[in-house]
């Protein structure tokens, strides 16, 4: 504070001190308007120019204090065109930083060309708009949770310039509230919320007189740090953006205690100044809204939407006191064919640069263009300097990484938020490298499965114990045949069985005989089919465990089978000989009983074969 | 007849049962995988509760500085002033399993965060469980029951309510590394193969790495080994089994730093010791009874009973020795109160006052197993029919686990897999003999299956008559599948050929009793899903850090703890230290980045006391306390606002009686009236004047004018005080959390400083209607 008076009396003595003239340029008329409304500081100044030389003059100087010209994040100057003039129409003039000779230190000049140089006489008019940030001082700097939150601004009645000044005018717009005090020099009047300096006449070249604005401003003050944006292009169909906010409350710090109940009790009394929440302006059609910090979702956020704009309200978690901070992401996704154009054989994204939210001070602006992998030739076209670098990303599946261009800008604010464009060759065909990558990576893990399961792996093809392997291998197929052939002359048994029944149904004894003899042929068939593999298996040295097992079942089928012969002749004489009924099954029981017996004998078998 | 066609249909056949059990698998891991999801769609993908923040910082920190640092990681944001080796006293599996996830997903440029990672491990592993789990239950009987075993594990509700999406914990891949290992030490018993045995003891070792619980584990197996021996089951297979576990895993285990040597010193393991012995000792005498006469062997016996008599005694005189000399008699508190269950609540009370490890109810048996309680049983007796090696293990298992499960509800866990095995044994037997039943007595089947047992036509009679387990039928009328392993097909194929009907005829059950309990079990199974997705949705996904509720104007969202741990984080330096009941240590660690004085690894009683004596004492003694601890900012959690039952007044008594066993000058009964604890106006005057009382109730009087709480229901004792030696610094939007700070000590002045010591202590004596003292710092 005292530093800032300290600071602006020595101006004002160098501004006595020096009275140097430049050119034969004067400023006719000079309006400036200072809007104190938020925490941005906006000054528009009207300048009408004339020059009193006879030398062309192309060039218009514009005069910075240092102190102001750090602050300052945004000089545009616009011809003004009279009265029905329209803001978009109006093409702003090049400016530039310029150092002229035998000026006066600690002052920053701004050099605007004009579109045509002004011969003797000629006057032109121009709007300037310069917005800073930073420029509200909070006084008292430390507040508790009831105090209101005062502000000073400095600057000076008499507008700085290098040039004579014959008329000028200065008003200060405030917020809605109480003023606290303002500097009263001649012709300042305050007209409500409005303080006016001014009209002063005929005022030398660096003429310098400064003001003090000291009020009430309870407008949050938040503050963005570093903000990332990465805005990451997917030529399947959208940009992703992320913005990583690190914001602080740059007003009055608070001391004292929160009492969350003060605050619950009467909001805005007790705690007026906090940041409660952020209005995001997203663009249209903006779809996959997220917004979360480190330690998960945040969920006091809303979102609307309609066809000019999606609008997001987010909350911090905490309403955000003076000195306060806090950290979030937002992030959204956006169809590509609304920021994604062609122009001859090269793309360009065209996009807006700034922050969507209203009202917050960027310290520092990093924006992180992602281009797809395999994308060349690539180049910036930015509506103001900004620094630029370029890195490479590496995400989902990348081989080379992403290109990402990297543009970082300072001190911005909502008015930086002009659509900047990337330019870069891409082909389309690249986009089906990393699905193409997983395919063929799915279909070799396949591949390779099969040639696990098929091929033989073994490391030694002459080793005892993988021959021994190839051997058990062989004994196994044999008894499986076995087992096979067994159980197939069970089936056989079975249908004898059935054919039996159908006997004691029909009676009709000679399709029964048919029968018969066509299982006979196929069991002896099968006990051919079985003798080459017993031979086999007899042979076989690592079939000794296994073999009488197997021969076990082999002579227990045929006793079985045999059994069944007697017990199926011994039915079919019967019923040749009309024997009883009773008869019949008293012959049989025996037998029957008997076969049962072999039967489960053969199963358990089967079962203990299968074990080993 | 056509012996060629048919072979080949049988390998097909069997191709592709193998490829149908392949995809049910698939399914359910599917399955497994995405009932744990709840919580991610319901909440949002964010690590759970308590231990898993702490599970993920150390996560976050290996994956951030490599495995050596992290072996040797000093952490000196916890514990303060002691700070805690995390490298040396964590179970390093969970943590080493999500950073190797992590680092093969980055590798691949897939960029997941750790975050994202370690949400979805717990997921990922109970996939893995379900399927160690078909593998055991395979081993143990067969395929059909593995399937069925390893669906209802993949939707177990005790194992969902450790391991849905977000909840980071030891649990979540420690139940699949046990699986896991009793698989492979069934398969080794099975095989005898020393492949298996080796597999074992690094599985074994991945178990140690993960959970302390693994001393089920090798207290079970020995036990299992002890059973086969006594029932003469002894065999080589069950020497390869065991012996190649005990050596290689306890070799393995000594190299978890948080195990160390306590893998042979601690009584927990000698039962593996012993069991290690005396199968040696068996396998001699196998040995020696092999190549002698039974009478020499008869001498030898005497001759080595009589001399090993003696060398047990020396042995177990030196053990008892050992085991006597230390103070818990060697085994820690935990195990302690597994064998007694009255052990913590008598002497440990920061065991006792952990919710988990009190003894379960009935209700949370049938909330956390449900029907599977009455489906056990019945497997049980399907492991007596016939009882193998692994039969008997898989009932050893369930038996120990009930008892496990019965001391403390955290290891109804280890009781939800074996039921899972044992139901999904019950269950496939029971759908076998019903669909056996009823394929036998369809009058098209029976009569087919004699003219046509090889013909495939009889086969879609049955697939349409049978609903359930169409695939296994339909084996069962064809002919025999041959293959080994196919023993459950198998069973099937014999019973049908037609001839042995006397026999199984016995086993088979009217037709229509047969449907009707196909229908009733369908039904349980259905019950059974019905509330395992209702468990998984609405009982176990809350996150605990987030709180819903839903009243008439729609969901309402509780955030606090986050707001206040961004707060905190955002807010205050970094090197500031935070008091806080234990409870909420690991989370102010994770997510504020704050030293605290102690969090949930309750490694210091002491300490532990210490804040808890701080939070019971009065506003002075406190401030003392916790400026000696160098604390500047102290948290509690107070839910009487908006009626959140955990808070810190509910676990008042536990810092009361926590800090009380250490310092006594704290005594439970002045916190009583009457052996009651009461915060209204009967309240004793102790516990009205004590820091936690003042930090939970400060300023409460005026959101309601009557300071009504709304979780003890009732008006609270003393309204109107004020804070003397601590400022609000924090309260969250529903006043779930509150920060206070230390008030800075006042410069002294002479006299001056007298006369306010002296009203400062009237403020804290017994004197009520504190509003009306001085404050002694304004």
């Amino acid at each position: 504070m005292t530093m800032g008076f300290r600071f602006d009396l020595l101006l004002f003595t160098i501004a006595l001190l020096s009275v140097p003239v430049l050119s034969d340029l004067i400023l006719s008329k000079v309006d400036r308007r200072i809007d104190l409304t938020s925490q941005i500081v906006r000054i528009t100044s009207t300048l009408k120019v004339e020059n009193e030389g006879t030398d062309l003059v192309s060039e218009v100087l514009l005069a910075f204090p240092d102190s102001q010209a750090k602050k300052l994040a945004h000089l545009v100057a616009t011809p003004n065109e009279g009265k029905g003039k329209t803001k978009g129409s109006a093409v702003s003039l090049p400016v530039e930083v310029v150092q002229p000779n035998e000026m006066p230190p600690a002052l920053t000049f701004y050099s605007v060309s004009l579109p045509k140089g002004l011969g003797k006489g000629d006057t032109f008019t121009l709007d300037v708009l310069a917005v800073f940030t930073h420029a509200l001082q909070p006084f008292p700097e430390k507040i508790s949770q009831a105090d209101i939150q005062l502000v000073v601004f400095y600057e000076t009645a008499h507008y700085l310039s290098p040039y004579m000044v014959k008329v000028q005018s200065l008003s200060v717009k405030l917020p809605d509230a109480r003023i606290e005090s303002f500097t009263k020099i001649e012709n300042a009047k305050i007209q409500g919320s409005e303080i006016k300096y001014g009209p002063y006449e005929n005022l030398p070249p660096f003429s310098y007189s400064p003001i003090v604005v000291h009020f009430e401003g309870n407008q949050p003050f938040a503050v963005a740090q570093e903000l990332v944006r990465e805005l990451e292009i997917s030529h399947w169909g959208s940009v992703q953006v992320t913005e990583d906010y690190n914001l602080i409350h740059g007003g009055a710090q608070s001391k004292g205690e929160f009492s969350r109940l003060d605050y619950q009790a009467r909001p805005y009394i007790r705690g007026a100044s906090a940041v409660r929440r952020l209005v995001a302006k997203l663009p249209p059609r903006a779809h996959s809204v997220y917004y979360r910090d480190e330690i998960g979702n945040i969920s006091t956020s809303n979102l609307w939407g309609d066809l000019k704009k999606t609008e997001l309200v987010i909350e911090p978690r905490y309403p955000m006191f003076g000195g306060w901070r806090t950290a979030f992401t937002i992030g959204y996704g956006l169809p590509l064919q609304d920021f994604l154009f062609e122009s001859g054989r090269k793309r360009y994204l065209n996009i807006s640069f700034g922050s969507p939210m209203d009202e917050v001070v960027i310290d520092t602006l990093i924006v992180k263009v992602v281009l797809p992998e395999g994308s060349r030739d690539i180049s910036v076209s930015a509506p103001f300097p900004v620094k630029q670098w370029q890195e490479t990303k590496l995400s989902h599946l990348d081989v080379v990484g992403r290109p990402v261009i990297v543009l970082e800008k300072t001190n911005v604010v909502p008015e930086h938020n002009q659509y900047f464009q990337v330019y870069y060759k891409f082909n389309s065909l690249s986009m089906f490298r990393e699905p193409l990558m997983l395919i063929s990576g799915y279909f070799l893990l396949f591949v390779a499965c099969i040639i696990y399961t098929h091929a033989d792996l073994s490391i030694s093809k002459s080793s005892p114990s993988y021959l021994a392997k190839l051997q058990w291998d062989e004994v196994q197929a044999a008894v499986q045949q076995v087992q096979n052939i067994i159980s197939r002359c069970l089936t056989i048994h079975d249908k004898l069985e059935a054919s039996l029944r159908d006997l004691s149904r029909s009676g009709d004894v000679q399709a029964c005989k048919a029968a018969r003899k066509a299982f006979d042929s196929l069991l002896k068939d099968l006990s051919k089919e079985l003798k080459p593999l017993l031979a086999f298996l007899q042979s076989s040295p690592q079939a000794a465990p296994i073999l009488p097992k197997v021969e076990d079942l082999v002579a227990k089928e045929r006793d079985l089978q045999e059994k069944l012969m007697v017990k199926h002749s011994t039915v079919v004489d019967c019923y040749e000989k009309n024997s009883g009924r009773r008869e019949t099954e008293n012959r049989v029981a025996s037998q029957q009983q008997k076969i049962t017996a072999l039967r489960q004998e053969v199963d358990d078998l089967f079962e203990i074969i299968d074990e080993i | 007849m056509e012996g060629s066609e048919t072979s080949k249909g049988t390998t097909l056949r069997y191709a592709f049962g193998n490829v149908l059990s392949f995809f049910i698998l698939v399914l359910i891991g599917v399955l497994a995988f995405s009932i744990r999801l709840f919580s991610v769609i319901k909440y949002e993908s964010v690590i759970h509760e308590f231990d898993p923040y702490f599970n993920y910082r150390v996560t976050q920190f290996l994956t951030k500085n490599g495995i050596y640092d992290f072996w040797n990681w000093f952490d000196d944001r916890t514990w303060y002033p002691l700070g805690r080796v995390i490298g040396g006293t964590v179970y390093p599996g969970l943590t080493l399993t999500a950073g190797t996830i992590w680092w093969i997903v980055n590798s691949l440029n897939i960029p997941l965060s750790v975050e994202t990672v370690c949400v979805f491990t717990a997921p990922i592993f109970s996939a893995f469980a379900s399927w160690a789990t078909y593998l055991l239950t395979k081993e143990v009987k067969g395929a059909g029951a593995g399937l069925t075993a390893a669906v209802l594990l993949a939707m177990v509700p005790s194992y969902i309510s450790r391991s849905v999406a977000g909840s980071y914990d030891n649990e979540a891949v420690a139940i699949f590394a046990l699986i896991f290992t009793f698989y492979l030490y069934i398969k080794t018993l099975n095989t005898g193969s020393l492949f298996y045995a080796t597999l074992n003891a690094i599985t074994y070792f991945y178990m140690v790495c993960s959970w302390g619980g693994y001393t089920f584990i090798i207290n079970l197996i020995p036990m299992h080994v002890l059973l086969c021996i006594v029932t003469g089951r002894f065999s080589s297979r069950l020497y390869i089994a065991y012996c190649p576990l005990v050596i290689l895993g306890t070799l393995l285990a000594a190299l978890v730093p948080v195990v160390g040597f306590n893998a042979v010193m601690t009584s927990e393991h000698f039962a593996s010791f012993l069991v290690f012995i005396i199968i040696h000792v068996v396998a001699v005498v196998y040995y020696i009874k092999g190549i002698l006469s039974p009478k020499m062997f008869k001498v030898a016996v005497t001759f080595v009973i009589s001399i090993g008599l003696v060398v047990c005694c020396a042995v177990l005189a030196v053990l008892v020795a050992l085991v006597a000399s230390s103070p818990t008699k060697g085994w820690s508190g935990r195990s302690l109160s597994l064998l007694d269950p009255t052990y913590a609540s008598k002497y440990i009370p920061i065991i006792a006052s952990v919710s988990e490890h009190q003894p379960p109810t009935w209700p949370s048996y049938f909330m956390d197993i449900n029907v599977l309680a009455f489906l056990v049983p019945a497997g049980i007796i399907a492991c007596f029919s016939p009882l193998s090696d692994a039969s008997s293990f898989a009932v050893l298992y369930i038996v120990t686990s009930v008892y496990f499960s019965g001391v403390m509800v955290r290891l109804m866990l280890v009781l939800a897999p074996a039921a899972c095995i044992m139901s999904g044994i019950a269950l496939s037997g029971a759908f076998d003999v019903f669909t056996r039943s009823i394929k036998f007595q369809l009058p098209g089947v029976a009569g087919n299956s004699q003219t046509d047992a090889g013909d495939s036509s009889s086969d879609s009679v049955v697939a349409q008559n049978d609903v359930v387990k169409t695939e296994k039928s339909e084996d069962a009328v064809k002919e025999r599948p041959s293959k080994k392993n196919r023993k459950k097909e198998k069973e099937h194929v014999e019973k049908p050929s037609v001839k042995s009907q006397i026999k199984k005829r016995l086993l088979v059950l009217p037709l229509e009793a047969s449907v009707i309990a196909i229908l009733l079990l369908v039904l349980l199974g259905a019950f059974y899903v019905v509330h395992s997705v209702w468990a998984a949705a609405e009982a176990y996904s809350a996150p605990s850090i987030v709180l819903t509720s839903y009243s008439h104007d729609g969901l309402h969202v509780f955030d606090d703890f986050r707001e206040a741990y961004a707060w905190l984080s955002h807010n205050t330096e970094v090197d500031d230290k935070v008091a806080s009941w234990w409870d909420y240590g690991y989370q102010t660690t994770a997510m504020a980045n704050r030293t605290v004085i102690v969090d949930n690894n309750t490694w210091n009683n002491t300490h532990i006391a210490t804040v808890g004596t701080a939070m019971s004492s009065p506003e002075k003694a406190a401030w003392e306390i916790f400026n000696s601890l160098d604390v500047k900012y102290v948290l509690v959690v107070f839910g009487g606002l908006v009626g959140y039952p955990s808070d810190d007044i509910n676990k008042f008594l536990w810092m009361v009686r926590i800090g009380g066993g250490v310092f006594p000058h704290i005594k439970e009964p002045d916190y009583l009236r009457d052996g009651q604890y009461r915060i209204d106006s009967e309240a004793t005057p102790t516990m009205l004047n004590c820091l936690m009382y003042k930090l939970s109730y400060y300023r409460f009087v005026e959101t309601d004018g009557k300071a009504f709480d709304r979780v003890r229901r009732t008006e609270i004792g003393k309204k109107y005080f004020k804070l003397t030696h601590f400022e609000e610094v924090f309260t969250t939007h529903h006043w779930m959390v509150r920060i206070y700070k230390l008030k800075p000590q006042k410069n002294r002045i002479r006299g001056k400083a007298k006369k306010s010591k002296s009203k400062a202590s009237s403020t804290t004596s017994t004197k009520r209607g504190g509003s009306k003292n001085k404050n002694p710092w304004h």
